[in-house]
């Protein structure tokens, strides 16, 4: 079985977030980079199946020189090679833009099974695996919290409100993933020594047979118009007290000053 | 190109909220853009909602009803609503920010070749009648606003954040019925089960009130004063992650940047610190109040009312005088 794996890296959740004036995206300055979390499940996903019934494991990036950390990170976990789509080109586009060039260079691939996160925790546009899924003209699954491989299908739990469905489709398929399918493993020291020795192809637009206009910013949908710190909410008051008289006052408040009951 | 279309998604045969929000807010985009207000109805024997959707704005209701429908599949779905988008050409296309929407408007813009903005919490129309949308983005610690170059302008609405409007129970729609040209072979997604949380419960996306608990809460069986609380002010009940890792509470009810995104006007914290991605989840809720007895909870930070003492004391205080203030 051959399964790709969709890797994004992130600005990890602690984060201090800053965005200098005029700019449309964060600064870099000081910002510590890391796998996707939901992009660990879809890797060990991808490495359980193949554990249990044999396959190669293929990780692919869009992002600047620094994602390839990411691509290693993930080639320690067990991943057998990489592919990084590394080029200007490629970069400062949207959901639509990103699975154009992520499509595209799937096609190039032997792929039976497409796994990745949910959402990516930086733009959390929850687009990216779908819309790949679409281009590649396969089905998807989306917010899947367990997954089992049948001869030619998938059998997946997907997360909706109120309870899960169970969606069966036919193989090849997108499944994006969610927290509960499983518990990522880290990277052991051995494996960190073998994935320098993994294949990890850069790839250019024309390597995957893309023109620079449609991918990235230039290929982009979406445009955004500004970047801001959102407000911060107005200083809160502890109301004092012992527990019967802060409780009863905070009651009261609701009721005549935020009007909420 | 014209309508300004807001898919009308059904849970348990009944319109959800978020759709009452988005044509509530299709009204004033309409006004704008001078151009009509419409719902895509998609089900199987829906046709009575159709009445519903135009109390709540819609001048035209696309229907389509078939067998096939019944179920949600992004398949079905997505063709029926691609096809009807390329016959009338909308120039705006809204989906709620729901487990259905999330799946099905980034299918409908990928077949489109569109953009999506996802979860948004603001719209506006700009100089060049174009929709600009608001959405947070990394944890909710950054805002930024985007519009859709090309139409239809498609966006994902956040739940609870728009204004909802009144119902006009006397409104008619004009009912367009969509022919539904679907084989069995269109539909690779098949539902073989649906399998319900424990019963009856108020979806936290959609929640007016929700109490909520973290590891302060001690144990499984400490959440049922939060229960009752919930109970006296008809919330849901959420958790922190630390809440549902211990295996107090189900997955469903966690709150937060690997959980749900609510938005409730009232939002109790109840033994939460208030880490990043349980902010992540609830900051934009309209009134915090945080009970912790650590004042230097990061909680309080956001909280509008906070109350530094042992929540085992605090809460069942707050449900007695909730009782009698709501009896009153
Ligand atoms: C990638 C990632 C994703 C995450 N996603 C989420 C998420 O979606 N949601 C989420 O919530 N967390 C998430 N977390 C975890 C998050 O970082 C925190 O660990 C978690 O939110 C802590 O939960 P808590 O506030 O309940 O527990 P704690 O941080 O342990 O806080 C417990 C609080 O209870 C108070 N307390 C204890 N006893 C009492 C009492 N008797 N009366 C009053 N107060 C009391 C304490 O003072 C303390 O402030 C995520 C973490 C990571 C790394």
């Amino acid at each position: 079985m051959k399964i790709v794996v969709l890797v994004k890296q992130v600005p990890d959740t602690e984060t201090k977030v800053q965005v200098k004036p005029g700019e449309t995206a964060i600064s870099t300055d000081g910002v510590t980079y890391v796998i996707n979390p939901y992009d660990e499940f879809a890797i060990e996903e991808a490495l359980r199946i193949k554990e249990a019934k044999g396959g190669e494991v293929t990780l692919i990036s869009l992002g600047w020189d620094k994602a390839a950390e990411a691509l290693r990170t993930g080639l320690a976990m067990g991943a057998d090679k990489a592919v990084h789509l590394n080029d200007p080109a490629f970069l400062g586009g949207d959901a639509h833009a990103t699975a154009v060039a992520l499509a595209k260079a799937v096609k190039k691939m032997e792929c039976d099974l497409l796994l990745c996160g949910k959402q990516g925790i930086d733009y959390d546009n929850h687009q990216v695996g779908v819309r790949v899924a679409e281009l590649l003209g396969v089905p998807h699954v989306a917010v899947v919290t367990k997954l089992e491989l049948q001869d030619g299908k998938a059998v997946a739990h997907r997360e909706i409100e109120g309870g899960s469905e169970v969606v069966e489709v036919p193989l090849p398929a997108v499944i994006t993933c969610q927290k509960g399918l499983n518990e990522p493993r880290y990277a052991s020291l051995k494996g960190i020594m073998q994935a320098k020795k993994k294949p990890l192809a850069a790839q250019k637009p024309a390597d995957i047979d893309a023109s620079a206009g449609e991918v990235g910013k230039a290929g982009a949908k979406l445009e955004v118009v500004s970047m801001s710190m959102p407000p911060d909410r107005p200083a809160g008051r502890i109301v004092p007290g012992e527990p019967e008289d802060a409780a009863k006052e905070v009651v009261k408040l609701l009721r005549n000053e935020a009007k909420v009951i | 190109m014209s309508g300004i279309w807001v898919f009308a998604e059904l849970r348990d045969g009944k319109i959800i909220k978020v759709v009452n929000e988005m044509l509530n807010a299709g009204k004033g985009i309409s006004a704008k853009l001078g151009e009509n207000v419409a719902a895509v109805l998609l089900g199987s024997g829906v046709e009575s909602l159709a009445k519903d959707l135009a109390g709540m704005g819609a001048k035209t209701v696309y229907l389509a009803d078939d067998a096939k429908l019944k179920a949600y599949t992004p398949d079905a779905y997505a063709k029926v609503v691609v096809d009807l988008v390329k016959q009338h050409q909308p120039s705006v296309l809204l989906f709620g920010n729901s487990a259905v929407g999330k799946d099905l408007a980034p299918t409908v813009a990928a077949k489109l070749g569109v953009g999506l903005a996802s979860d948004c919490t603001g719209v506006e129309v700009n100089d060049q009648k174009k929709l600009v949308f608001t959405r947070p983005v990394y944890s909710a610690k950054a805002v930024i606003k985007v519009f859709c170059r090309d139409n239809p302008q498609m966006a994902t609405i956040r739940p609870n954040v728009l204004p909802p409007g009144e119902l006009d129970a006397g409104a008619s729609p004009e009912v367009a019925k969509a022919p539904v040209a679907l084989s069995d072979s269109d539909i690779r997604t098949i539902v073989r089960d649906v399998v319900k949380s424990a019963g009856g419960k108020i979806e936290l996306t959609e929640a007016n009130v929700i109490v909520a608990g973290g590891r302060g809460m001690k144990g499984p069986d400490e959440f049922k004063i939060i229960e009752e609380l919930a109970n006296v002010l008809g919330a849901a009940v959420g958790a922190s992650r630390a809440a549902v890792d211990a295996g107090w509470r189900d997955h469903h009810d966690q709150v937060g940047q690997t959980g749900k995104v609510v938005n409730p006007s009232l939002y109790i914290a109840c033994g939460i610190s208030g880490s990043i991605q349980h902010l992540a989840g609830m900051k934009t809720s309209k009134v915090i109040v945080a009970v912790n007895k650590d004042p230097e909870a990061p909680i309080f930070k956001v909280a509008n009312y906070g109350i530094v003492g042992d929540l085992f004391k605090v809460v069942p205080i707050m449900t007695r005088e909730f009782k009698s203030m709501l009896a009153q």
